[in-house]
Order: C-alpha cells, then sequence, then structure tokens
C-alpha cells in the first residue's frame, strides 16, 4: 500500500530580520495508492519542501503527513526519493548504488545483486553496471538513481524535478522511461515539476499549486488512457488541459514576481 | 576565430591540452636550463663558489657524505622524525577534523580553541618545547605536530563539512540510520580530500621539521645542514637541500599513486 495523506501542512522560515516567510499553508491532499500523481508550480512555490516533507527530510511547522495512516516522523525506505542532481555515492559503481538501500538491511548478498540488476536492466544500463557515476551522462545517472529508488521497494516514489537539469530530447526519454516502469510496477509516485507539458504527460493527477504561500488552486484528472504516447503532447484535449494550468499558473507567476521585488 | 590554430594560439589559449611528447619535453628542457644556469654562474666565475658550489662539487660531497654515512644517518634521523610527527598528528585530526565538519557541538567546541592556536607560529613556541622536552627527538616530533595538527583540522573539518547534503538525503530516503549514514555515507566521501589534505601539509611537515633541526638538534638534514655551514661546507648544505627536496617529491608521488589506487572512482573525468 502507499496513500500519502497531508493534512494542515504549514511551513515557516525564520529569515534574518524581516518577518518569517510563509512557505507553505495549510496545505491539505490526498495521493491514494498507485496513483501517478504530479505538483506543478512556479520555482519557489514550496514544491520541493513540500516533498522534503513528506520524505521526513524537513519537519512542517503545522500539520502532519501520514503513509496508510500512520504519521511521518523522519526518513525511511518506504518513502523513496529522486533528487534532481548529486545523489549518487560517487565511490560506488552503478550496480553498488542500486544495492545501497537493500544492503543496508543486511538482505543476503545475491539476493541483493539480483534485484540491482533487474533494475538496471530495466532502466537499459545493463552494460554500465560496473561504471562509476563519473563516467555517466546526465540522463543516465538519474536512470540509476529511478533504479535505485526501485530496487528498495518503497511504498511510495518522491521525486523531486528529477529531469529538471537534462536537456529536452533526454528528458523526454526519460519521461517515457518512467512511465514505462509505473505502468508495470504501479507504485505511487509524486513527481514535482515546473514543466506543463511534463506534468500533463506523465500524471494522472496534477496538482496545480500557487506562488508562495503554496497551496493547491487545482486539482484535474488526466485521463489519457496507457501506455501513452509522446504525440499526445499535440492533440486537442492535451492542450485544453495545459492551456487551463497556464492560465492557472500565469497569474500565480506574476503573483510570486511582485512579492520578490 | 583569427589566428586560432597557430601554434602560438593553441599554447596560448586557457587548459588547452598540450600533446604528452611536448609536455615533457617542456619539463625537460626547463629542468635542464635551471641546472645550465647553475653551471655558467659558477663556472663562469660569477660567483664565488665556496657560497656557491658548482655540480661537480656538490656531486663530490654527495658521494663523501653517502660513503661516510653521514648522509643516509641523517636522512633517516628526519625520515623517522617527520613521519612519526605528521602521523600522530594525523591519526587524531582525521577523526576530530572529520567530527569538527560535520557535528556542530563538536565545531562549536572546537573552533575558537583551533582559530586562536592555527595563527600562532609554530615556530614561536620551540623555545618553549625546547624548556619543556629538550632538545631530543620529542621536541622536533611536538614541533611538526603542533604545526600541522591545527592546520589539518581545519582542513579536515572543511573535507567534512563540504560533502553535499544530497548524499546523506539519498541515504535517510533508502533507511540508513545514523551509524550507516557515517560509516557509509560521509567516511567514503571524506576519502579523496583527506588524500589531498595530506598531501598538501606532507609538504609544510618538512618546513617545521628543518626548522626544529636547525634551532637545536643532534642529527637530521637541517642539522646535517648548519654543521656544514659551521665549517663553511657549503656544497654539503646543497646536498642536504637537494635530498629533502628529492624525499618531498617522493612522498608527493607516494600520496598520488596512493589516491589512484584506492580510489579509482575519483580520477579526473
Amino acid at each position: 500500500m502507499g496513500t500519502v495523506t497531508v493534512e494542515d501542512i504549514s511551513l515557516h522560515f525564520n529569515s534574518r530580520g524581516s518577518s518569517p516567510v510563509i512557505a507553505l499553508n495549510s496545505l491539505s491532499m490526498i495521493i491514494p495508492d498507485k496513483q501517478f500523481a504530479v505538483i506543478v508550480g512556479p520555482s519557489g512555490c514550496g514544491k520541493s519542501s513540500l516533498l522534503d516533507i513528506i520524505a521526513g527530510l524537513k519537519e512542517p511547522t503545522a500539520g502532519r503527513c501520514k503513509l496508510d495512516g500512520e504519521v511521518i516522523n523522519g526518513p525511511a525506505k518506504e518513502r523513496g526519493m529522486v533528487f534532481q542532481s548529486y545523489s549518487l555515492f560517487p565511490w560506488l559503481t552503478v550496480l553498488k548504488n542500486v544495492e545501497f538501500g537493500l544492503s543496508l538491511q543486511g538482505k543476503p548478498a545475491r539476493e541483493t545483486t539480483e534485484r540491482a540488476r533487474y533494475y538496471v536492466n530495466a532502466v537499459g544500463l545493463a552494460s554500465f553496471e560496473n561504471a562509476y557515476p563519473n563516467q555517466l551522462s546526465g540522463g543516465m545517472k538519474q536512470r540509476v538513481a529511478i533504479a535505485r529508488s526501485l530496487a528498495n521497494d518503497p511504498e511510495v516514489i518522491l521525486m523531486d524535478e528529477p529531469f529538471g537539469a537534462l536537456d529536452s530530447q533526454t528528458r523526454v526519454v526519460m519521461q517515457q522511461l518512467l512511465l514505462g516502469i509505473w505502468e508495470k510496477e504501479h507504485k505511487t509516485i509524486l513527481f514535482v515539476t515546473h514543466d506543463i507539458d511534463e506534468a500533463l504527460y506523465l500524471g494522472e493527477k496534477v496538482y496545480v499549486m500557487s506562488a508562495r504561500p503554496g497551496r493547491i488552486i487545482d486539482t484535474i484528472s488526466v485521463d489519457f488512457t496507457h501506455p501513452r504516447r509522446y504525440e499526445l503532447s499535440t492533440e486537442p484535449a492535451f492542450i485544453e488541459l495545459k492551456r487551463r494550468i497556464q492560465h492557472s499558473l500565469h497569474a500565480e507567476v506574476h503573483k510570486a514576481i511582485a512579492s520578490a521585488a | 576565430m583569427a589566428g586560432g590554430h597557430s601554434m602560438l594560439a593553441k599554447l596560448a589559449t586557457p587548459r588547452r591540452e598540450i600533446s604528452r611528447s611536448l609536455g615533457m619535453g617542456v619539463s625537460a628542457a626547463m629542468t635542464a636550463a635551471i641546472f645550465l644556469l647553475w653551471c655558467l654562474i659558477t663556472y663562469g666565475g660569477l660567483v664565488d663558489t665556496t657560497f656557491c658550489p658548482p655540480p661537480h662539487q656538490v656531486a663530490a660531497a654527495f658521494w663523501k657524505t653517502l660513503l661516510d654515512g653521514s648522509l643516509l644517518r641523517n636522512a633517516w634521523a628526519s625520515l623517522v622524525v617527520i613521519n612519526l610527527g605528521f602521523f600522530l598528528s594525523s591519526i587524531i585530526a582525521i577523526p576530530l577534523g572529520i567530527m569538527m565538519g560535520s557535528y556542530r557541538v563538536v565545531q562549536a567546541a572546537l573552533e575558537p580553541v583551533v582559530n586562536f592556536t592555527r595563527y600562532l607560529p609554530v615556530t614561536s613556541m620551540i623555545p618553549l618545547l625546547i624548556l619543556w622536552i629538550g632538545i631530543g627527538i620529542e621536541e622536533k616530533i611536538a614541533v611538526i605536530f603542533i604545526g600541522t595538527f591545527f592546520q589539518q583540522l581545519v582542513m579536515f573539518a572543511d573535507v567534512s563539512a563540504q560533502v553535499p547534503n544530497e548524499l546523506f538525503n539519498a541515504a535517510y530516503t533508502l533507511g540508513a540510520n545514523r551509524k550507516q549514514i557515517v560509516l557509509r555515507v560521509l567516511l567514503p566521501a571524506t576519502l579523496p580530500g583527506i588524500i589531498d589534505t595530506l598531501r598538501v601539509t606532507m609538504g609544510w611537515a618538512w618546513t617545521y621539521l628543518v626548522v626544529a633541526e636547525l634551532v637545536a638538534s643532534s642529527s637530521g638534514l637541517g642539522y646535517m645542514s648548519m654543521q656544514a655551514m659551521r665549517g663553511l661546507h657549503a656544497d654539503v648544505i646543497f646536498v642536504a637541500i637537494l635530498v629533502i627536496g628529492f624525499l618531498g617529491l617522493v612522498t608527493d608521488q607516494i600520496f598520488k599513486q596512493l589516491k589512484h589506487a584506492l580510489l579509482p572512482w575519483a580520477r579526473a573525468r
């Protein structure tokens, strides 16, 4: 199971010399088991902070999060995370990186290696299993990060703009890879991005977040059937949804710029 | 780009790679030029050879001190002292420095003391150290220890503070506990920085060693130079300096190879 409940989460930062910054303001949402949920919002809206809170890496100022009814306090392997960058262990090979989580639990080496190898294959890096991260391209590194989190068999995978640093061609390939994996594994995924196309192409449910303080201002069910093809993004229904999100975000971006000035 | 392909333009381009043979050729030519300059000013009679001996005289002094055993004895004495002092300093500074860079409470406890002591030249403490421990090997080890330790501490702390947060967060979300974070993320992540720091601070340790040996000592390469000065044997001073340089070069290569062998992943891409 992997149902994530976010209950009235607020997050305040104390910034020196000025009034505290309110990053999140009593935000609530429920992400049902096996859903591919995407949060899309302008930069600095607090979407990454929300992900950190669900991961247990950050404590909210108020409110709480639950996984399958159990209150989250601190990080745990049930909530895996894929970061935007720098998260592979540079001293471990691709295979050892993917084994990392399993080896922490003291599972037998053969089982660990077998499972890790399966996911290295699944992300198409079989011939690179003995390479070190500094020998890989950005897209390959993120594949390893995805394989590493899948191999650990979490209930939920939290993804913080994982393709944000990739060029647009590589990004499309990675999106297709991720969708393919999700269609097969059916895990709960909470994916954060500022890219509307990415949100609509990947998500079953897209949550649109406001500028700071972050709130959910729109929730969209994206009903395109799976498997999804990338040409989807040129279909009228897709463009219609894109226009709707653009419209709500446009106002938010202006608000963000105005409040920063 | 005008003239972008001429030889000169290539050489004048920052970070532009040159061929291996050209690189080695330039290195050899530079070394030869320095040697030739030395020959020129000594054999050419431009300087008084009592104070700046020509190459053959230094070679003779090298041969003589090698045969009578004094060179090896003094080099060995210096090596023992520097390695003991450096080892003692490193073995304490590595764990303490890593803790200082990663645990705020250790940082709070050590930082004021360390930053004060770090700026005291160890040379200013030599008279006190001689009063306290005499002029034996212990005093020289103490000089190296004090001179190296506080610098190392700050540098190791920096190495451990530089480990990206993402690595810890990735490990936490993969289920790592605190002990696993330290043993399986923090320590391996600091290794390349630790070896680099050892390499740099070893060079400084040689300076403190020679200073300690010059001030008061009964053995070592610094002592050998001092004795030679009293007898106006500039050639022996040259030998001592060249041997120190050579030993430094060897040590540096050892650290470089060590990093290469132990940390294949840290090789430049």
